[in-house]
């Protein structure tokens, strides 16, 4: 074998990617605070008010990375899910496992600022429009692997089951998608949409982007971080575990 | 923007849905770390007492 | 290859037809699920003929996903399972021939029992036949995807409502369609286009789910 597969394959064991996992995390952390706190500098004091929305668009800066961040984790967990049955490597099921919770609450916030964004704007808390409800569907679709998973009580099983459901999942969202924008459109009188009416200035979209970045270094965190504590359950007879420094001292 | 703090929080009338948005996005953001520290402490300390356990019943 | 298929379908039929109130529990549930709705929204006749196809879509999917649970649980109890993972035969042929037979025992009398259940709906005729024509497509993609969640559950404790909350976001293009085909039908606009989806997913249904199905057995089993 070509000595690059070699250790293209050294961080796929649990022992040499815990530390660096650690690592990455407290570096995405950093990240993350910092941009967070300059995109919300940014969503409140730099840009302007809409002249259609006045102050209440604000939650565009909030709603739609967290809504980007929702559909990007359930394909990075399918990613995984698929390396993990290919390769039968363990720590690619741990890290869709870890990734579940953190994409199952972007939804969540994905839903709750879409319905807050939804009241003032069209006077109702929940609006049928196709993304809001494929939103919802994902949102079960993630309540479902987290149930699968809590389910199944040998790591084993549950690693490859979750991983069938997730790729089984995968397929059916552009499905999903498609058949509530069918649904939708049909039964839509008035095309509702939740873009912003106002075209999007520069400074919007730059905040935008910059919170978008923050909710990636933020999950990135937030996963790695849950990876390390999924990694101990698992190892926890492990001699590597026991001569850790912080189970040593 | 160069109102006073309570015109800032007023958010031209839309205070209840732009602070319960952020607001609720800004607990989650805090409150999933925490959980995630708390389960990291929880399971460290339960390795290091098997470790000591099993120290303990080898001498 | 064929024959195995053949076999197991046969098979499954036999062993559904000696437990006879197996395939009675499913229908009934039908029967009483679209019964309910008018007891709960009224018996005015042109409400009821509005709910109709969504309705009917509901209380086929509920039905169709508890009559899952069967599919694989018994023989995975008495080990037949274990042999059938054993067959030289592709697993996935095995499958199709025991969702096969599970639609025929569960999904197919649902479709010859919806005509009943439109008169106490007042539906038209036609109105029966888009529906009877949409549940004989639809209901088969049901089986299909559900037997991929009966699978992966097989052999868990609270397995059966475990079964529906992975299953039933899978099911939503297939109720989207069917109702919607109904719905067009009878406006006026026409439902082929639904139908042909409907169709669409029926075919993505027969190829890729018992694949996923084989693989999830081959976990549960093991």
């Amino acid at each position: 074998m070509s000595s690059r597969l070699i250790n293209w394959f050294k961080f796929s064991s649990p022992a040499t990617f815990y530390p660096l996992a650690g690592k990455i995390a407290r570096v995405s952390a950093v990240i993350a605070v910092l941009l967070l706190a300059i995109g919300l500098y940014m969503s409140f004091f730099v840009a302007p008010t809409d002249y259609k929305q006045g102050e209440g668009y604000r939650i565009i800066f909030i709603h739609v990375p967290a809504a980007w961040m929702s559909m990007f984790i359930y394909l990075v967990m399918a990613f995984w899910a698929g390396m993990g049955l290919v390769f039968n490597t363990r720590l690619s099921a741990m890290m869709a496992q870890a990734l579940a919770p953190t994409g199952a609450i972007m939804t969540f916030i994905a839903l709750w600022t879409g319905a807050f964004w939804g009241k003032p704007m069209w006077g109702a808390w929940w609006v049928w429009d196709a993304r809001l409800t494929s939103e919802l569907i994902l949102f079960f679709l993630y309540i479902g692997f987290i149930a699968l998973q809590g389910a199944i009580s040998d790591a084993r099983r549950a690693d490859r089951a979750g991983a069938i459901l997730l790729l089984v999942g995968v397929v059916n969202i552009p499905i999903i998608y498609y058949s509530v924008k069918w649904w939708n459109t049909l039964h839509q009188g008035a095309s509702v949409s939740l873009k912003s009416g106002s075209s999007m200035s520069a400074i919007m979209l730059e905040t935008m982007l910059i919170m978008t970045f923050a909710f990636w270094a933020y999950s990135i965190a937030v996963a790695l971080y849950r990876v390390r504590s999924i990694i101990l359950e698992r190892e926890k007879d492990a001699r590597w575990v026991s001569e850790l420094p912080e189970i040593r001292s | 923007m160069k109102g006073g703090i309570a015109e800032f929080f007023n958010m031209g009338g839309y205070a209840l849905y732009v602070w319960g948005s952020f607001g609720v996005t800004a607990l989650l953001m805090i409150v999933e770390p925490l959980l995630v520290h708390q389960r990291r402490k929880a399971m460290v300390q339960r390795i290091r007492r098997m470790v000591r356990l099993k120290s303990e019943n080898q001498t | 290859m064929f024959s195995a298929f053949r076999t197991i379908v046969a098979r499954d039929l036999v062993l559904a037809m000696r437990r006879r109130s197996d395939v009675l529990t499913t229908l009934f549930f039908f029967v009483i699920v679209v019964s309910l709705f008018p007891l709960g929204i009224g018996p005015e006749l042109d409400t009821l003929r509005l709910i109709a196809p969504g309705v009917f879509w509901v209380a086929a999917l509920l039905a169709s996903m508890l009559a899952l649970e069967k599919l694989f649980f018994v023989d995975f109890q008495d080990g037949a399972l274990e042999q059938m993972l054993l067959v030289p035969q592709p697993l996935s042929i095995l499958v199709l021939g025991k969702v096969l037979a599970h639609w025929l025992i569960t999904g197919l009398p649902l479709v010859l029992l919806s005509p009943l259940l439109g008169l106490q709906y007042d539906l038209s005729t036609d109105t029966i036949g888009v529906m009877m024509l949409t549940l004989l497509v639809g209901t088969p993609a049901l089986s299909l995807i559900g037997a991929i969640g009966a699978a992966l559950t097989l052999g868990l404790r609270g397995g059966g409502v475990l079964v529906s909350l992975l299953v039933l976001p899978l099911y939503i293009p297939i109720l989207i369609f069917g109702a919607g085909a109904v719905e067009a039908e009878v406006s006026g606009l026409g439902g082929v286009g639904h139908l042909s989806m409907l169709g669409a997913i029926l075919l993505l249904a027969v190829l890729a789910a018992p694949l996923a199905t084989a693989a999830a057995l081959r976990i549960s089993a093991e």
